[in-house]
């Protein structure tokens, strides 16, 4: 568009007076300097892979959720103030509500398009912390995260944790039962805080519970507050990204110093700008087809009432899931009551999130690398961090599996408390499990990829020799995938080097050097990693006795 | 009038008179008693004997011969006519194997012969009766306010739309979708297993047949949806389900799709 601009200006000399269109962008140009930035920017070029688009999946919801918050708030009342219902749904008419739920029942009823504006608010909201937390798997699964996109890894997590709570405190505006019960919960939780509980519960309710206030406090959270932390980042996160350029699978011609893909305009652009069509047509289909928080049937919040299966939207489900499997202890201390059956999920919550977070420290510090990173790890080449990653999705299952243990229940047909037991136990040993698991079949794939590069493709071909031994033919890989296997680079362990120093003096070595090596050898040591083929182990094979 | 007035002191002869009297007014009692009455009341004893001989064959295995109860189930005195209609109506007894609950499945007895048992285990003792149809039909219903009763009295349970929900050690409360009016209004009175029961001194008629209205806009084959797909009206756990395979599973087959076809000019 802004390339036209600068042609438009040549173009004017030659055939006297440009198009309309031509002119109005000359004069933005000679303004905001449009074209030198485009210039700058639109040969940026964005590699092709799937997984790299589940980030754009994330914005293209996050871009959806705002646009029909805006019109939601058009008629949404975020007011405590009791009135009774007189609108169309004939099961709650004549019955008291807040009138935060009876504009929401507006909104569903006789707002033109406005249930399916809610459900695909809902939706979105659902689709979007699911694509936050696969993009941020892929981004740890591939090791994108390291240097020099670890400010972009935090900016990330920033976002999915923002994302939780923006669509925690949303779920419980209408004030309906379900959301009521939670918003129950979260009381609960606060309180359970040893000393400045009682004092943070009163001052985010404004009193008791559930008081006058609270709708319209989380409403200015909800629309206001954390969203516009989110715009925030997620702007720097979109310029780090493009500061940073994309990272890129290992391949013949791609280096830590450059990518290949496709511009990013025009080529990129309309890629996306279809696909953002597509993220929203999914979207629509959802909330066209689907009911989402059908706050009719659950009925207006009462503090008597409590309905079944009440659960929070499933990106807080892990939380529930503490909460559910926790035994309920307490302590009795001089007349004060600590709830431990609540405070220690309470505990644990920022922990499950902030064990993944801290992952790419972790390991920058253990390997000591200060390389910058542009081409992207095979998850297999990296089996310790798989590990890690794939035992922290089973951890985040397993308690997401505690937080619908009712529903599994009546579903399957067992007891509740045998479930929870499960999840008790498997709360410990199914990341272990996990861990060990994902690490052997990365060393096993590992193994694999060194038989391909060394032995060739299998065939299938099944040949006959002279002297009757039967073999299958192997095919030589091409070229390329050969790279491809064999691009990574296989780290050595740390080495503490020799105990004694060459007077033969004990060397000193201090606790965080010992443990960081021990860290170190767990990672690239023997056993961590299968040798990837040398080119002189190659050039023996394929040089003399053929095929084995 | 001698020989009679002389046998009057006869040590007998109250009793002849006695016997006199009583021939007379039974043959009263048989010349001007209603008949109907005694026709319902031979039905009664008839239906009665019927639901005995049911009983000892169905029943009596598990609550001993004359309903006092076995180790095997509970005592049947006082139980009721409702709670058998209820039991026996929806399958539940006899019961069968044993589990965390006795569960709901296929009648096994016809409405007549349930009647039967009815009267039998209603002889036994004094019970809730089967309620009229005018006492459950949904006709008439408060639904709003049977919404805010069943809210309060029941969701903790069942859900808020009767979907059910799980109870500890295996047990759960069923979901209420196509369960009958009467059966509805019976579980209420009678309180079968886990359930508490909520009698006519703390729910009276009317605030039953209004849940029982309530839930037949909610939660029967002629309550709308009006979003569209209900996904079970479980609440966000189906929700999460269906977000994560049909919305997620959608992006991700898309961006594969878009992924694949791309400009043709750089495609190594
Ligand atoms: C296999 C044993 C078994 C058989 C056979 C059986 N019952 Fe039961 N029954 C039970 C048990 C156990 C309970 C208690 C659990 C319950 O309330 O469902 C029970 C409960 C009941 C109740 C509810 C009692 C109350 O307190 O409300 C009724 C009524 C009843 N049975 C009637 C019958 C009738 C009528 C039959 C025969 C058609 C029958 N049962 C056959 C085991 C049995
Ligand atoms: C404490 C939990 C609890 C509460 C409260 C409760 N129920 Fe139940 N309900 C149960 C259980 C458990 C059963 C299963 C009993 C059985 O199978 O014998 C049940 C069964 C029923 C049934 C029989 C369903 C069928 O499949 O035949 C009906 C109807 C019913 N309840 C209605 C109600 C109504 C209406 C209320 C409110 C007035 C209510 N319940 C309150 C736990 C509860
Ligand atoms: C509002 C939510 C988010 C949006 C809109 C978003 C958007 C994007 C986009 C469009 C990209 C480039 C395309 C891609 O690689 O997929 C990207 C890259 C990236 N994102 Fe996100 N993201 C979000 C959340 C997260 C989270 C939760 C994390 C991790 C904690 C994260 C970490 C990263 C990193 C490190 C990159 C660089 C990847 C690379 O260059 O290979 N993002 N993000």
């Amino acid at each position: 568009m802004s390339t036209a601009s600068h042609e438009a200006t040549d173009a004017t000399a030659r055939r006297g007076k440009a198009p309309a269109g031509e002119r109005l962008a000359d004069w933005a140009d000679g303004r905001l300097g449009i074209y030198g930035l485009a210039k700058a920017n639109m040969r940026k070029i964005f590699p092709d892979h799937w997984s790299f688009m589940l980030g754009e999946v994330s914005l293209y919801s996050f871009v959806i959720i705002i646009l029909t918050g805006v019109y939601l708030t058009l008629f949404f009342h975020p007011s405590m103030q009791e009135v009774v219902y007189n609108g169309p749904y004939v099961p709650l008419q004549g019955i008291r509500m807040s009138e935060a739920f009876e504009s929401t029942m507006h909104i569903s009823f006789e707002v033109r398009g406005g249930l399916l504006i809610r459900q695909i608010h809902h939706w979105a909201a659902l689709v979007f912390v699911a694509a936050m937390l696969v993009h941020m798997m892929r981004v740890f699964f591939t090791g994108a995260f390291r240097k020099p996109r670890e400010v972009n890894w935090v900016f990330g997590f920033l976002l999915l944790v923002l994302g939780m709570f923006t669509g925690f405190t949303g779920y419980s505006l209408p004030d309906d039962l379900l959301s009521g019960t939670g918003v129950r919960f979260m009381e609960g939780a606060i309180l359970s805080v040893p000393i400045v509980g009682t004092y943070l519960q009163m001052f985010l309710f404004g009193g008791e519970f559930p008081g006058h206030d609270f709708v319209s406090r989380f409403y200015t959270i909800h629309i206001l507050l954390l969203p516009g932390i989110m715009a925030a980042l997620l702007v720097g996160h979109l310029i780090l990204v493009f500061y940073h350029k994309h990272t890129q699978w290992a391949g013949p011609g791609r280096t830590n110093k450059n990518v290949v893909g496709m511009p990013l305009l025009p080529v990129y652009m309309a890629k996306a700008g279809g696909f953002f069509f597509l993220v929203f047509g999914v979207i629509a289909a959802c909330a066209a087809i689907a009911t989402i928080n059908p706050i009719w049937a659950f009925g207006p919040y009462r503090p008597d009432q409590v309905s079944t299966g009440a659960q929070p939207d499933w990106y807080m489900g892990f939380s529930e899931g503490l909460i559910r499997v926790m035994p309920g202890w307490e302590i009795n201390l001089w007349g004060h009551t600590l709830q431990l059956g609540v405070f220690i999920p309470l505990i644990i919550f920022p922990l499950v999130l902030v064990t993944i977070a801290v992952w790419p420290f972790i390991e920058a510090w253990v390997t000591g690398d200060d390389r910058e990173h542009h081409i992207l790890d095979r998850p297999r080449n990296r089996p310790v961090r798989t590990g890690f990653g794939a035992a922290w999705i089973s951890w985040y299952l397993i308690l997401l599996v505690g937080g619908g243990n009712d529903l599994w229940a009546t579903h399957f047909h067992l007891s509740i408390n045998a479930i929870t037991w499960t999840v008790r136990i498997g709360f410990f040993a199914i990341p272990a499990l996990t861990f060990v698991i994902t690490k052997r079949i990365c060393l096993g794939l590992q193994r694999r990829d060194r038989d391909k590069v060394l032995h060739g493709r299998e065939t299938g071909i099944i040949k006959r020799l002279p002297h009757g031994e039967f073999i299958e033919v192997h095919e030589p890989l091409p070229q390329d995938q050969m790279h491809t296997l064999t691009a990574h680079d296989q780290p050595e362990p740390l080495e503490l080097g020799p105990d004694v120093d060459e007077n033969g003096v004990r060397r000193k070595v201090d606790r965080k050097t010992k443990l960081r090596a021990k860290l170190s050898r767990s990672m690239y040591g023997e056993g961590a990693q299968i040798p990837k083929p040398t080119a002189a182990e190659h050039a023996e094979i394929t040089s003399g006795h053929g095929h084995h | 009038m001698k020989k009679l007035s002389a046998r009057r002191r006869h040590p007998l002869a109250a009793l002849v008179v006695l016997l006199f009297a009583l021939a007379a007014t039974g043959g009263l009692y048989a010349a001007f008693a209603p008949a109907e009455k005694a026709q319902a009341d031979s039905a009664q004893s008839l239906a009665t004997e019927e639901g005995k001989k049911l009983y000892s064959v169905g029943c009596a295995s598990c609550h001993g011969t004359s309903g006092q109860g076995t180790h095997n189930g509970p005592s049947l005195v006082g139980v009721g006519a409702a709670a058998v209609d209820f039991q026996v109506g929806t399958g539940r007894m006899p019961a069968q194997q044993p589990g965390a609950q006795v569960p709901r499945k296929k009648a096994i007895y016809d409405q007549a012969q349930i009647d039967q048992l009815a009267a039998y285990i209603a002889s036994l003792g004094p019970g809730p009766a089967i309620p009229t149809k005018q006492q459950y039909s949904p006709d008439g219903a408060d639904i709003a306010n049977g919404g805010q009763l069943f809210r309060t009295n029941c969701a903790q349970c069942h859900n808020s739309t009767g979907k059910g929900g799980a109870l500890s050690e295996g047990k759960f409360a069923p979901t209420l979708d196509g369960v009958d009016p009467k059966h509805l209004y019976e579980a209420m009175l009678t309180g079968p297993q886990n359930m508490p029961n909520f009698p006519d001194s703390t729910m009276p008629q009317k605030e039953k047949k209004d849940i029982i209205g309530y839930l037949a806009q909610v939660d029967s084959s002629k309550s709308s949806s009006p979003g569209g797909l209900e996904l079970g009206g479980l609440g966000p756990v189906s929700e999460g389900l269906f977000a994560w395979i049909f919305g997620l599973g959608a992006m991700i087959t898309v961006a594969i799709w878009v992924a694949a076809h791309t400009a043709k000019a750089r495609k190594s």
